[in-house]
């Protein structure tokens, strides 16, 4: 009982100071836009897969997009956490570090759900009005959709967390951008088909797990994909769980 | 209350806590005073179970800080140096924060949010973010937040670093009625000798990781000997002064002779004497700082590497 109560408090937390700063959920939603109607417009104007169009073709892979950006950025930020006095004030509750975990991913997946689900209801706005096409949007695949993210930011957001639970100070945080996010995104296929790739770029797309939640979710909404959604989403589930072990375990010997 | 054993903590290369023995009686004030980098936070680190010591142990309330961090964590409540509040949250939604941590029943919860606000005089600031609090007002309420839980022994590290004049009396004034009135065992570390001088039932000077001295303000400064006469003069008889009797102990300040002298009032008019041609002679009492200076041989220095609390609060993100 007592634990579960500091999970809540950990949760409760994240969500309150994610939707008070009203800037920070409206930049987290322009910059997913601006790659839409930007790269997916310019692109889209001479390129297309079959019937589908590009615009059409990356709007998954902006959804995946923004649960990888957002969830590891969380994660990453409990080093500020460390370094105010904040972390110690958790620390020092007789809670397990285990329950501050779950607290953290609970209240860090929520923050992204929360986006995902912006961006989806702006998605259903945009076949609505015609701004897109041939995405196919009813109570299942938005369902599908939902849980195939929430398990990948699960991930994604303890990987964040195990990175930054090791970290002393914010200054490798421009590291972990150029070293973990952008390959993890670029290798990802959010932006490109993934079935005819060249043999040396290959092994790394398909070690990505990222790339399983691009695939999925794609697979879902328009119909284009490399893989079954059952085995997808097996992988992305046990990325995840493997994610939750490593992270109890970093929390566990995280020094402050 | 509180007992320590050879607690050691070590770092690479350095000795941060050097052997300490200590004990801690129940509703005492305790300082820790010394200069920055003593080894001050590092031990109350320890103590609150957020750093593993290198050697030795510690009780607290009967816990022992190694083997049952859980219930140590349950009796204490602190208050850290830098800020840990968060700051895009109102006063009240940090301390029920706080109250879900430590698993306090809802009813009890808000009846002590309403009696440590009103002990911290924050009650109609309540629902201000506190971004929008002065440093005195964040540290009053992290101050409510340490003892909501009704802990045995509260920690305090530097309580009142970095703030004005104005605040550093208001925090005085809640840590001496919160001694009284609710007998909580209460540690605090400082390097301000006023500080440790009007709060503390009994401190330990600690220098260099070392407990060097350990006593109560008025027996430590009284175990001097005597007055302190400053006195600026371009050279002085070191040697016949040291054979007058009453003149405990000659040092040197800031390129000043301080003597430390028995009855200084009547025999001044000796040592001006003796000493001859003096530019200026100042007679006090003596502080803790020569308390300090007596059992280290430099005085107290803040040093620059550390900013003040209020400073660090503005630096604080804003998530």
């Amino acid at each position: 009982m007592g634990e579960l109560k500091g999970i809540y408090a950990l949760w409760y937390r994240e969500v309150k100071v994610f939707t008070r700063e009203r800037s920070r959920v409206i930049s987290s939603i322009i910059n997913p836009l601006l790659w839409f109607f930007i790269i997916g417009g310019g692109l889209g104007a001479s390129v297309s897969f079959g019937s589908i169009n590009y615009q059409t073709f990356i709007y998954p892979g902006i959804l995946i997009q923004t649960a990888l950006f957002s969830s590891i950025f969380f994660g990453v930020y409990i080093v500020w956490d460390k370094k105010i006095d904040f972390m110690k004030e958790v620390l020092v509750a007789p809670m397990n570090r285990t329950s501050i975990f779950v607290g953290k991913i609970l209240g860090g997946s929520t923050d992204t759900l929360i986006q995902i689900i912006i961006l989806l209801t702006i998605g259903v706005v945009f076949i609505a009005t015609g701004v897109m096409s041939g995405i196919n949007f009813n109570f299942f695949t938005i369902f599908v959709t939902i849980v195939f993210l929430y398990v990948t930011t699960v991930g994604l957001v303890s990987i964040g967390l195990i990175l930054g639970s090791q970290m002393e100070s914010p200054e490798g945080f421009q590291l972990i951008i150029s070293f973990v996010i952008f390959p993890m995104f670029f290798l990802s296929g959010a932006l490109f088909p993934i079935n005819n790739l060249p043999s040396w770029l290959a092994p790394f797309i398909l070690a990505n797990p990222v790339t399983y939640a691009v695939d999925g979710v794609r697979g879902v909404l328009i119909g284009f994909s490399r893989f079954s959604l059952v085995y997808d989403f097996l992988i992305i589930c046990i990325f995840s769980i493997i994610m939750i072990l490593i992270g109890t375990y970093a929390f566990k010997k995280m020094k402050i | 209350m509180i007992n320590i054993e050879n607690l050691t903590k070590k770092f690479e290369k350095i000795t941060a806590v050097d052997n300490i023995n200590l004990q801690i009686k129940e509703g005492e004030i305790f300082g820790l005073l010394g200069p920055n980098g003593a080894g001050k936070t590092t031990t109350l680190l320890m103590l609150t179970t957020l750093k593993p010591p290198t050697s030795g142990t510690a009780t607290i309330n009967n816990f022992d800080i190694i083997k049952q961090p859980d219930m140590v964590r349950k009796s204490i409540g602190i208050v850290f140096q830098d800020p840990s509040s968060d700051e895009i949250l109102t006063g009240y939604e940090n301390l029920k924060l706080h109250g879900w941590l430590y698993d306090m029943p809802d009813d009890l919860r808000e009846q002590r949010i309403i009696e440590v606000l009103d002990l911290v005089d924050l009650t109609n600031r309540k629902d201000d973010l506190v971004k929008k609090y002065s440093g005195g007002m964040r540290r009053r309420l992290e101050l409510a937040r340490g003892l909501m839980h009704h802990p045995k022994v509260l920690f305090l590290d530097e309580p009142t670093l970095g703030l004005d004049p104005q605040s550093r009396e208001y925090i005085w004034k809640y840590i001496e009625k919160l001694s009284k009135e609710k007998n909580i065992t209460i540690i605090l570390t400082t390097h301000y000798m006023d500080e440790a001088d009007k709060l503390c039932d009994r401190l330990a000077i600690i220098d260099s990781g070392k407990i060097v001295v350990i006593g109560s303000p008025k027996k430590l400064k009284k175990d001097l000997g005597g007055d302190i006469i400053r006195i600026k003069a371009e050279k002085l008889n070191i040697d016949a002064l040291k054979k007058l009797t009453y003149v405990k102990n000659i040092t040197n300040c800031d390129g000043e002779f301080c003597l430390t002298v028995e009855d200084a009032n009547l025999n001044l008019q000796e040592i001006l004497g003796i000493i001859g041609k003096v530019d200026s002679v100042e007679i006090r009492t003596p502080t803790l700082d020569d308390v300090f200076l007596h059992y280290t041989g430099r005085g107290i220095r803040e040093s620059s590497s550390e900013g003040g609390w209020a400073e660090k609060a503005m630096h604080m993100r804003s998530k």
